[in-house]
């Protein structure tokens, strides 16, 4: 399942090449294709609002998330791109090094299709704040933003970023939808350990309000029936034990003074899902072609399916592109030993300088070596993804090839949309 | 580092505790695995840990799924055949690299039931969620409690039935942007707790943590922001006083050219012609013509890996700026697997980092 099909290896390697669409039994059968994600389609689509990009960590999220908000604004729509942690110069060429929750105008942009683009770069911490501001009265957003426990859950309580990621697209679709400055919000998610964890944080901040040790902590501050229950004395003299009883006075505190804001947080979250499951809104899965991240892609898209959430696609990012000439691995490789032999005989044989038969022996050596390392790359990107498709053969796919070079300008992001929308890339996508 | 110097004292030979933190993407647990594999010679035995719930030993080494316990997964890599051991005494078989999957959870009632004979009381904690309260909420204690279990497996005068010391452990970290955190467990646990046990044993842990026992490593790729993300790290370790380890440059790209043959292709001065005629020479059939557009190809691709080449270039003078030891690994083109572990173990061992 290489390159052996394409047209121009075909002719070039005719005798050789052939065989493999002969082959027969399991490896020749039910080879699976993909249909294809057609980007610019989705972009078009005036009922496409909401794009959420998730995915494992280091498949080049942010990246993808920028292009197509940017590829979308040039091609006449109002988007804003709502980022978690772009490289610093990505950032600075969109103009949003500052932590500041505000979107903020893309300069640079071709606007002459009518379209815009806004950026911003999410602030968990101050997110949180302004939710606790907007849910509860002035003295008692204070104590709770004060509370050692609270700072600690707003800044690191697994999960915070990723439900505070979800709380922002919340914000900015309403005003969006009272003003109308948006009509397509891209939203890229954090990096996590597990691209699951971002479906996962509003449930698990609402079990973390509804828990049972939560309630039971609020219990003394709503009346003395169940209070001092066998459980509870038990737990309090094991807390104190490990904790020490200061940290289970604050932890009180916070419980008490947090109690309020609960149900604020609550409804919030069961909005934000409703709208992660609205068909305005489209889950792009980005992964790169590595064994993991495929992995992770999997399990995305069946857990996107069981939330009935509405997927758009997969986008593979980093792949090599299928070589165009169908010499395989062992080929180049027993080229370049010959070679390699036949320079050394040459040498030995002391015949003078200039008098060999060759033009620059080590410089195709070379190449037919890297060109090898290639194809085995290939070969082996073209199985996991085939492995993929076979298993979620509904899911419609885009293949980004690697770049040579970083992404850190308006234009690298205009080119990687292009190659997004398959554009410059036909030749490189799967033929098996 | 030249193999001479690597064979007469591995880099981190002091060192009890290898933790292994990278950008998602970089392989930061195949790099902590190789080094396990590298650190387990001559019946040394090391225990390799992983915290985050990924069951990404048992893949890479193809056991089982992991339990909260220390298994035996792969003998280490064997002695260089008639190498002679560095302190001159005779090679023993290789060691044993043993794994350990830990969970937040399973950790709090191993804690418990170790320093606090809870019983009872540690069942009702369990009943009234407040396990899982602590573990996946309480901020700062999660972490806690994984860098408690590690400190423990690490630690020297291990003792109690059926309990091995290991002569290092190995720990799969939280990436880069966390590790600090992480690692830094009394700062985390400071705002919340003041004093009491659990402060007191952040405070002991901390002390390993900072010693020279341990080494924090740090696994880029050489690209930008991977780069960035090493060198913001690093600045983070050293400000808390950790100790950084050695940077392991991953999946490096093969240099199949040398610099000369590398300026030609990026400049796009190489005839064709005469490259066609050396496939022809070197055997490879098609027409004339077809062997140009091979040839056509083979430099344009050629191209391409002289551009990236010279990225990895400019961030290699980044990385050798960090000013620690360095390690590189190369890209294996058929990818990892158990056999592509004891290569890049190997590949370890002889650049001195085990």
């Amino acid at each position: 399942m290489t390159s052996s099909t394409s047209p121009s290896g075909a002719g070039a390697r005719a005798g050789t090449h052939r065989r493999s669409s002969h082959r027969v039994g399991p490896l020749a059968s039910d080879a699976v294709t993909a249909p294809v994600l057609d980007v610019d389609a989705l972009l078009a689509d005036p009922g496409t609002g909401i794009i959420v990009c998730c995915g494992s960590g280091g498949v080049g999220k942010t990246t993808t998330a920028a292009a197509i908000a940017m590829r979308a604004a040039e091609r006449g729509r109002k988007v804003v791109v709502l980022t978690i942690d772009p490289a610093r110069r990505l950032a600075q060429s969109m103009g949003i090094e500052e932590l500041d929750n505000t979107p903020r105008p893309v300069v640079g942009i071709d606007t002459s299709t009518g379209g815009r683009l806004d950026a911003m770069m999410l602030d968990m911490k101050s997110t949180f704040d302004e939710v606790v501001e907007t849910q509860a009265s002035p003295e008692k957003a204070r104590a709770i933003l004060e509370n050692p426990f609270y700072i600690a859950l707003s800044s690191s309580f697994a999960g915070t970023q990723e439900y505070m990621a979800m709380e922002k697209l919340g914000q900015i679709h309403r005003q969006a939808q009272v003003d109308g400055t948006y009509d397509l919000i891209v939203v890229d998610t954090p990096p996590s350990r597990s691209a699951l964890d971002f479906l996962d944080a509003p449930e698990r901040l609402s079990s973390f309000l509804d828990g049972r040790f939560i309630r039971l902590l609020l219990a003394p501050a709503k009346g003395p029936a169940r209070v001092m229950s066998m459980g509870f004395g038990l737990i309090t003299g094991a807390l104190t034990k490990v904790l020490g009883a200061q940290v289970l006075t604050d932890l009180q505190t916070f419980v008490a003074a947090f109690d309020t804001v609960f149900g604020g947080f609550r409804q919030r979250a069961q909005q934000t899902y409703a709208l992660l499951q609205d068909e305005q809104t489209s889950f792009l899965v980005v992964a790169a072609p590595e064994r993991d991240a495929l992995r992770e892609a999997a399990y995305f898209v069946e857990r996107l399916a069981d939330d009935r959430m509405p997927l758009a696609g997969l986008i593979v990012n980093r792949a090599h592109p299928t070589p165009p000439i169908g010499l395989s691995a062992e080929e180049a490789v027993a080229a370049a030993q010959r070679l390699e032999r036949r320079a050394e005989s040459e040498r030995s044989d002391g015949s003078a300088e200039g008098a060999s038969t060759l033009d620059d022996p080590a410089l195709a050596e070379g190449l037919l070596r890297l060109h090898a390392d290639h194809v085995r790359i290939t070969e082996r990107e073209t199985s996991l993804r085939a492995r993929f498709t076979a298993a979620h053969p509904e899911v419609a796919t885009t293949v980004v090839p690697a770049l040579a070079s970083d992404v850190h300008d308006l234009d690298g992001l205009r080119r990687v949309g292009a190659l997004l929308a398959g554009q410059p890339a036909e030749r490189d996508l799967p033929e098996a | 580092m030249p193999e001479t110097a690597a064979a007469s004292s591995p880099d981190w030979a002091g060192v009890q505790l290898h933790v292994v933190t990278g950008k998602g993407g970089t392989g930061k647990s195949t790099v902590a695995a190789a080094l396990a594999l590298a650190l387990a010679s001559s019946g040394k035995n090391v225990l390799l840990c992983e915290v985050e719930g990924r069951q990404g030993i048992a893949r890479m080494f193809d056991v089982d799924p992991l339990p909260y316990e220390e298994r035996q997964i792969a003998k280490g890599l064997p002695a260089t055949p008639g190498a002679a051991a560095p302190d001159g005494s005779p090679r023993g078989p290789a060691g044993t690299v043993f794994a350990l999957h830990i969970d937040a959870e399973s950790a709090l009632l191993d804690y418990l039931a170790m320093y606090y004979k809870l019983g009872r009381a540690g069942r009702a904690l369990d009943r009234f969620g407040v396990i899982e309260f602590a573990t996946t909420i309480a901020p700062g204690v999660r972490d806690v409690l994984l860098t408690g279990k590690v400190f423990e497996a690490a630690k020297a005068g291990r003792r109690g039935k059926g309990v091995r010391q290991y002569d290092a452990v190995v720990l799969d970290a939280p990436p880069t942007g966390r590790i600090t955190q992480f690692l830094n467990v009394s700062d985390e646990l400071a705002g919340l707790a003041k004093v009491g046990p659990i402060k007191s044993q952040s405070d002991t842990m901390m002390t390993l943590f900072r010693s020279e026992r341990t080494a924090v490593h740090l696994v880029t790729v050489l690209e930008e922001m991977p780069v960035q993300e090493t060198a913001d790290g690093i600045a983070e370790l050293r400000a808390t006083r950790l100790p950084v380890g050695g940077v392991v440059v991953n999946l490096a790209r093969p240099h199949e050219l040398d610099a000369d043959d590398l300026a030609e292709v990026a400049d796009g001065a190489t005839e064709v012609e005469g490259l066609a005629s050396d496939l022809a020479a070197a055997g490879l059939d098609g027409s004339p013509d077809e062997l140009v557009d091979v040839a056509d190809h083979l430099l344009r691709q050629g191209r391409d890996h002289a551009e990236r080449l010279a990225l990895e270039t400019t961030q290699r003078a980044l990385v050798d700026e960090f000013e620690v030891p360095t390690y590189e690994l190369p890209r294996l083109a058929g990818g990892v697997d158990l056999g592509g572990l004891y290569e890049l173990a190997a590949q370890l061992r002889r650049q001195g980092m085990a």
